[in-house]
């Protein structure tokens, strides 16, 4: 498979020939290598693609692509996207955005996005801070993160960004970290293959603002025991040596360790993402280290029915049943008369 | 249909019908203004109602009303006052009676007439003695008892058979004017084809109506002759629908799909509406989460070459603001329509004003022209709404439209146009034969720029809302962006290649030339056909083109002793003739009632600056 797409597109053709001005060590990068890698995969021509934006340093990201970009206004890169995809469904459509710009000025058109599952990719760069501004909290930020407008603390809860795409009654959602390019180039491939709204959130790391956040989970020494990548029809187990595992204890998830008051590797959940029941999904969305592991990995992708094709389908099933067929037949319909 | 008394002819006659916002006043009036079309009349209709779905049953807040003006001669307005007024209860004669004419006649509901609503309209006692009601030709006629009466038989539940009182009443009037049952009959037949005793009940009450106007003898039957219109073929119109069909004319000419991404907001929503049922025409339409969002994918479709409008009001001309401004900085096509309404904010939702001009001219943030046209009569916001995707499309810009709440839900009957009559429309698309494609090399003439659209191979381009050089490179040097501004300003000056001449309604010159632009054309065109009949050097000139103006106003203003500007605002337009056409001196005639001008009220303000 990869000498047959070697001879088509590489991830450098899909290089701008602009300079790229995030700053040196920002998660950024790495989330752009990953996309221009998983791209390549696709199969899909390079002038197919669209890159559409909202506001924030994620969202200078159309400009680093050598496809169709739009870079448009703050919060409003779902409603922009939306209308891309609804009026060329041949495209594959991408939203590059962050946490304030998806949840915050732009959460109305990301949850209304999500419902109506429009085609299309959102990625959502969660540093938990807005870094453009530099450094105000975000609706992300963890109760009681001090930034410069919340110099006490905030007093505020966050949103998590997994329980709100389901709340939305979301059908695709995975979370990955900036740093792993291998497993987010393999959920961005997936993504993309997704018919519907897929919501891809990345832990990325803002080095100026918000340095180290996701460290306590994403850190090199930490991470294999404390994230727990799922992959559909393999057991949720995860661990340094894979010695700890997930099993549903009445109506709640618990880590167990395997070996351990008679656990074995058959009583650990299996991960069904393509389970409509949302229940487990958001269960595992919703899991907080030092309870749980961090949940990375498809967590969710059900397939439903996406806005665009039924409205096409809808368009041409009204065309075939009305006796209107242009502008002519319209203006002369209903009661007319004649002056002679 | 029995023989008639002796038959009075008019040339014009104004009919207003007006009751509870749950009478079915509306119905009532479109089916009498139909069979008058259909009849030959020429007319304006005008409908007028209150904000709430259901506003306090019986109260003057309540009062819903359908104002037709018919002629034998040409209708230019729905008609300052009414010759016949139909009140459904106290409280629709309370709210009306100041505009029905001294003498005209009044059919009411006797039976409605009770101590309760007589309270509620806000009398005290007795409404011809408190309103002077004896001026007037009362005709009280028992219609609740007498639909009660005819479908007693029927069984159907009291509500319902009440419910049946405006088709009384329209049965009446039907009478007084000498018209044919059988459109209205069809309707109702169509209708509720599902629901024959409904259809039927309906029927009933309508024929019960007109005989009962035949048996009283307080009537005397009016002819209004057929106007002398232009032949050919006709149909009734309404500015909302003219928009719809003017956007889709653009599409059909332009070999563009159309779309729509709008929030529903009176009284814009009939333009979503009409073009959310045209799937036919093979329309998207998106009923967005909000106005920013319904604008916003617009956008997204102008940029993936779809023609793109939005359809809203002032406060959602608002809320838009700022995607305006990134179609102004992407120069992409989009058409936004703003049915204007009275304001500041909520306003008056229901009610029409002109105020949201200099929102549409410069309500954004940054240096940010836009093309600005505005609709002066129902049909005409089909040309208008043509013209403004012309214009859109061919120069790469976003167009705003200006209708407003009178024009919108104002009918009149139009001549069809042939689709071969239109301009051709041609979209600047970029091709991958002229490579690298710079995303903001303009054409030499329009300076507009090339339409790359996603998909096409070679033509690959990121656009936004920073500031750019030519080949689309973020830049925030100095030099380039005061090069890049006078560009956006002077490509919406060129426009003005677009923009017919003003054309003088009277002689070329005189003591008084009347300035408008708008919903108010119709009053003024009457007020200054008068004066002019009563020998006045008055002249009328309508603006339909607000941004960029026609290059004529300077001449055509300077061949009058005086210009008085009218308006349903404060001077909006006035002032902006006094920023671009200093040297004249503008005189103003300002209305901010939420109604539109009496043609009384012009003429007598430009009597005044004639006698002066």
């Amino acid at each position: 498979m990869t000498e047959i797409i070697s001879t088509q597109l590489t991830p450098k053709d899909f290089k701008s020939d602009q300079e790229v001005r995030w700053c040196p060590g920002c998660g950024d990068h790495a989330v752009l290598n990953s996309v221009q890698k998983a791209l390549v995969e696709l199969g899909i021509p390079r002038e197919k693609f669209a890159f559409i934006s909202g506001i924030g340093c994620s969202s200078r990201f159309p400009y680093y692509m050598n496809t169709y970009g739009f870079h448009g206004i703050h919060g409003r890169a779902s409603a922009i996207a939306s209308g891309v995809k609804i009026a060329n469904p041949d495209l594959s459509v991408w939203q590059i955005t962050g946490d304030g710009d998806a949840l915050a000025i732009g959460g109305n058109h990301f949850i209304h996005a999500v419902r109506r599952n429009v085609d299309i990719n959102i990625i959502l760069f969660n540093n938990e801070i807005y870094g453009l501004t530099k450094g105000q909290y975000s609706p992300t930020s963890e109760r009681g993160l001090v930034t410069k407008t919340s110099p006490f603390g905030t007093v505020e809860e966050p949103f998590s960004v997994g329980e709100l795409v389901i709340g939305a009654r979301g059908k695709f959602f995975a979370r990955t970290l900036d740093s792993n390019v291998s497993l987010s180039t393999q959920i961005y491939i997936e993504a993309a293959k997704h018919k519907g709204t897929s919501v891809v959130e990345v832990l990325q790391n803002c080095v100026i603002f918000n340095d180290g956040i996701h460290e306590t989970v994403a850190g090199k020494e930490v991470r294999n025991d404390r994230t727990l990548i799922l992959k559909h029809g393999q057991p949720m187990i995860f661990g340094k040596v894979n010695d700890k595992g997930l099993i549903l204890d009445g109506l709640k998830l618990r880590v167990v360790k395997l070996g351990e008051n008679g656990i074995s590797e058959k009583d650990i959940l299996i991960h069904n993402a393509y389970e409509p029941n949302s229940g487990i999904h958001f269960m595992l969305a919703h899991m907080r280290y030092p309870e749980y592991p961090v949940a990375l990995g498809v967590i969710r992708a059900v397939s439903g029915p996406t806005y665009e094709t039924d409205l096409t389908n809808q368009i041409e099933e009204v065309k075939k049943a009305s006796k209107i067929k242009n502008m002519d037949d319209l203006l002369n319909s209903g009661s007319v008369w004649k002056v002679d | 249909m029995g023989k008639k008394s002796k038959v009075i002819e008019r040339e014009d006659v104004v009919i207003r019908f007006s009751g509870d916002s749950g009478d079915g006043m509306q119905l009532t009036g479109s089916l009498f203004s139909d069979t008058a079309a259909l009849f030959g009349n020429d007319l304006t209709t005008f409908p007028d109602y209150p904000a709430e779905i259901r506003a306090p049953q019986g109260t003057v807040g309540g009062v819903s009303g359908y104002q037709i003006h018919m002629g034998h001669t040409e209708i230019f307005t729905p008609g300052d006052y009414a010759d016949v007024l139909v009140a459904m209860n106290p409280a629709a004669i309370r709210a009306n009676i100041k505009w029905t004419k001294s003498g005209g006649t009044i059919i009411y509901d006797k039976d409605n007439f009770t101590e309760k609503n007589i309270e509620k309209a806000g009398y005290i006692k007795d409404p011809v003695v408190e309103d002077n009601l004896d001026q007037f030709n009362l005709i009280a006629a028992p219609i609740s008892s007498m639909v009660k009466e005819a479908l007693k038989d029927f069984g159907l539940d009291p509500k319902t058979v009440l419910r049946t009182k405006n088709m009384f009443a329209l049965g009446m009037v039907y009478w007084l004017f000498d018209r044919k049952l059988k459109y209205t009959e069809q309707y109702f037949e169509k209708k509720f084809s599902n629901k024959p005793e409904i259809a039927e009940a309906n029927k009933i009450a309508l024929r019960a109506g007109y005989y009962y106007a035949e048996t009283i003898e307080a009537l005397a039957p009016i002819r209004i002759n057929p106007a002398v219109i232009a032949k050919g073929m006709y149909r009734s119109i309404s500015g909302n629908t003219a928009t719809a069909w003017g956007l889709l004319a653009a599409a059909e000419k332009a070999k563009l799909q159309l779309y729509i991404g709008s929030y529903p907001i009176t009284p814009a929503t009939g333009i979503l509406e009409e073009l959310a049922a045209r799937k036919d025409l093979g329309v998207k339409s998106f009923q967005a989460e909000d106005e920013i969002a319904g604008i916003c994918a617009a956008l997204g479709a102008s940029f993936a070459g779809m023609l793109a409008v939005t359809s809203t009001s002032g406060p959602g001309l608002a809320l838009k603001s700022e995607a305006i401004g990134l179609a102004v900085m992407t120069e992409l096509p989009i058409v936004i329509i703003d049915v204007q309404r009275g304001g500041p904010s909520t306003g008056l939702p229901t009610k029409t004003e002109q105020a949201d001009l200099m929102q549409a001219l410069f309500g954004r943030n940054g240096e940010s022209p836009v093309v600005v046209l505005a609709a002066s009569t129902p049909s005409d916001c089909f040309n208008c709404a043509f013209e403004a995707a012309r214009i859109a499309i061919e120069h790469m810009t976003p167009v705003i439209l200006l209708t407003d709440g009178y024009l919108a839900n104002g009918t009149e009957p139009w001549k069809i146009p042939a689709m071969s009559d239109l301009p051709e429309i041609k979209p600047p698309f970029a091709t991958n034969r002229e490579l690298p494609y710079l995303p903001y090399k303009r054409d030499t003439e329009k300076l507009s720029r090339f339409w790359a659209v996603p998909g096409t191979a070679g033509l690959e381009h990121r656009i936004g809302g920073l500031e750019k050089t030519v080949k689309g490179t973020v830049s925030y040097t100095p030099d380039n962006h005061e090069l890049m501004v006078n560009l956006r300003e002077e490509k919406i000056a060129r426009v003005v290649q677009k923009v017919p001449d003003l054309k003088v309604s009277g002689e070329d010159s005189g003591d008084l030339l009347v300035v408008g632009w708008g919903g108010s054309y119709g009053y003024r065109v009457m007020a200054v056909r008068e004066l002019q009949a009563e020998g006045h050097k008055i002249s009328n000139v309508t603006f339909n083109y607000i941004n960029p103006l026609p290059r004529n106003v300077g001449e055509v203003f300077s061949r009058f002793k005086k210009i008085v500007v009218c308006e349903l605002n404060l001077g909006q337009f006035a002032n902006y003739l006094r920023m671009k056409y200093p040297e004249f001196h503008y005189e103003q005639i300002n209305k901010v009632q939420g109604l539109p001008f009496t043609i009384r009220e012009i003429k007598e303000k430009c009597l005044k600056l004639l006698e002066k």
